[in-house]
């Protein structure tokens, strides 16, 4: 048992070793989450008030809606969305998300960005559907 | 634990209860899961057929310049790149000469006039098409409704081996990002571009299709390129075909080409 004092340093040595990235945190520098992405609607989208589909659905589940568009588009030959209010919709990125999400920078890339995602539509689609190029 | 008769009775007519309840829960669940109903459907002006084909009276073009309208209106329309270096070229339609577009007519003492005329050749929208086989993603397949052979971009993994089934040479690939071919105040925004590392070729102007429109070079040719549907005995391909004599590209290979040429 005489090497306890060793074991016992060694220990100690590895906790502060082990715990350095939260004792940063709490004793020097108190880490803060990075703010929520704050959306901007243009004014078009507000006036529209609800998009495709209800305002949730369409925080969460915008790529799935947008996967299954892409596959009508272009496997199924359909082009018209209808909702479940009736109202019918072109199933275009370009032409229909962004003619009322015509702020690109401060709608999509925004919150992309903030979750850390990358989607790649615009190596393709053009993100500008008035043609106003930059 | 002791089974007993009045054990045995007891969970058989749990197990029961729980089969019974089974139609009950289904009925409920994808009801839950689908959520709001939409439907989808093809636009209200949709131009449909079972299989698309295309008659090209080459006696209407006699310079190369009389393709230009053409070749230019498509390459517009689908944001087709230009490149001027050889190796990077696209092309959705272009010209080509007698020997190259029908190497399989090996008359001697052809007509000089059908001999010396340039050929407008593009994708021939095959009724059986090797390009379809090859492709290992479906990125490429053959639409059912019309018999358009579509590409699925977001397939595509540039493997080329479409390109080496083609024997049209139809496909084109983008070594290079193709928005650095084209000039981004000319682009049409109702199209998207492609990105490097895909194959493309022409798509029938499905995009046109879908709205009413005919494809953009059948619009600009002042009638020298027919459209119509290919198993309609009515339809203006049918005449053409029936009262002109027609070839088709290759046609010894079996892939059934919808593009024919009145020479």
């Amino acid at each position: 048992m005489s090497d306890k004092k060793w074991i016992i340093l060694g220990l100690l040595i590895f906790m502060v070793l082990f715990l350095s990235p939260f004792l940063y945190n709490v004793l020097i520098k108190a880490g803060k989450a990075a703010p929520m992405a704050e959306l901007v609607l243009t004014p078009k989208a507000k006036a529209a008030k609800e998009c495709v589909m209800p305002t949730p659905y369409m925080r969460t589940e915008h790529m799935q809606l947008l996967d299954e568009w892409r596959l009508k588009v272009v496997r199924g030959a359909q082009r018209d969305f209808t909702n479940a209010q009736g109202k019918t919709f072109e199933m275009s990125l370009t032409n229909t998300c962004l003619d009322c999400h015509s702020n690109k920078a401060e709608f999509c890339d925004r919150c992309h960005n903030y979750a850390s995602v990358r989607p790649y539509c615009w190596d393709c689609h053009l993100d500008n559907p008035q043609g106003e190029m930059k | 634990m002791k089974s007993s008769r009045r054990r045995f009775i007891k969970l058989a007519g749990i197990a029961a209860l729980g089969l019974g309840a089974q139609p009950a829960i289904k009925a409920i669940a994808p009801a839950a899961q689908t959520g709001p109903q939409v439907e989808f459907s093809p636009g209200p002006n949709a131009l449909t057929a079972k299989q698309w084909a295309m008659v090209i009276d080459t006696r209407r073009f006699n310079k190369p310049e009389d393709l230009e309208p053409m070749i230019e209106v498509c390459h517009k329309t689908h944001n087709v790149p230009h490149f001027s270096d050889k190796r990077h070229v696209i092309k959705w339609i272009w010209e080509t000469h007698f020997h190259n577009a029908f190497p399989d007519i090996p008359n001697r003492f052809i007509s000089e006039a059908a001999e010396s005329r340039p050929y407008l050749v593009l994708c021939n929208h095959c009724e059986n098409p090797p390009c379809v086989r090859a492709c290992p993603t479906k990125a490429t397949f053959k639409r059912e409704n019309d018999g358009i052979v579509m590409m699925d971009m977001h397939r595509c993994i540039g493997c080329r081996f479409c390109m080496a089934a083609c024997p049209y040479g139809s496909r084109s690939f983008n070594f290079v990002d193709p928005r650095t071919g084209l000039n981004e105040k000319e682009m049409n925004p109702k199209y998207p571009t492609r990105m490097m590392g895909v194959v493309e070729k022409c798509n029938f102007c499905a995009e046109r299709l879908a709205v009413g429109q005919k494809p953009a070079c059948v619009e600009v040719s002042n009638g020298a390129i027919a459209f119509g549907d290919l198993s309609d005995p009515n339809s203006e391909v049918r005449h053409l075909l029936r009262e002109n004599f027609t070839i088709r590209r290759k046609q010894n290979l079996g892939t059934e080409p919808c593009v024919y040429y009145i020479v």
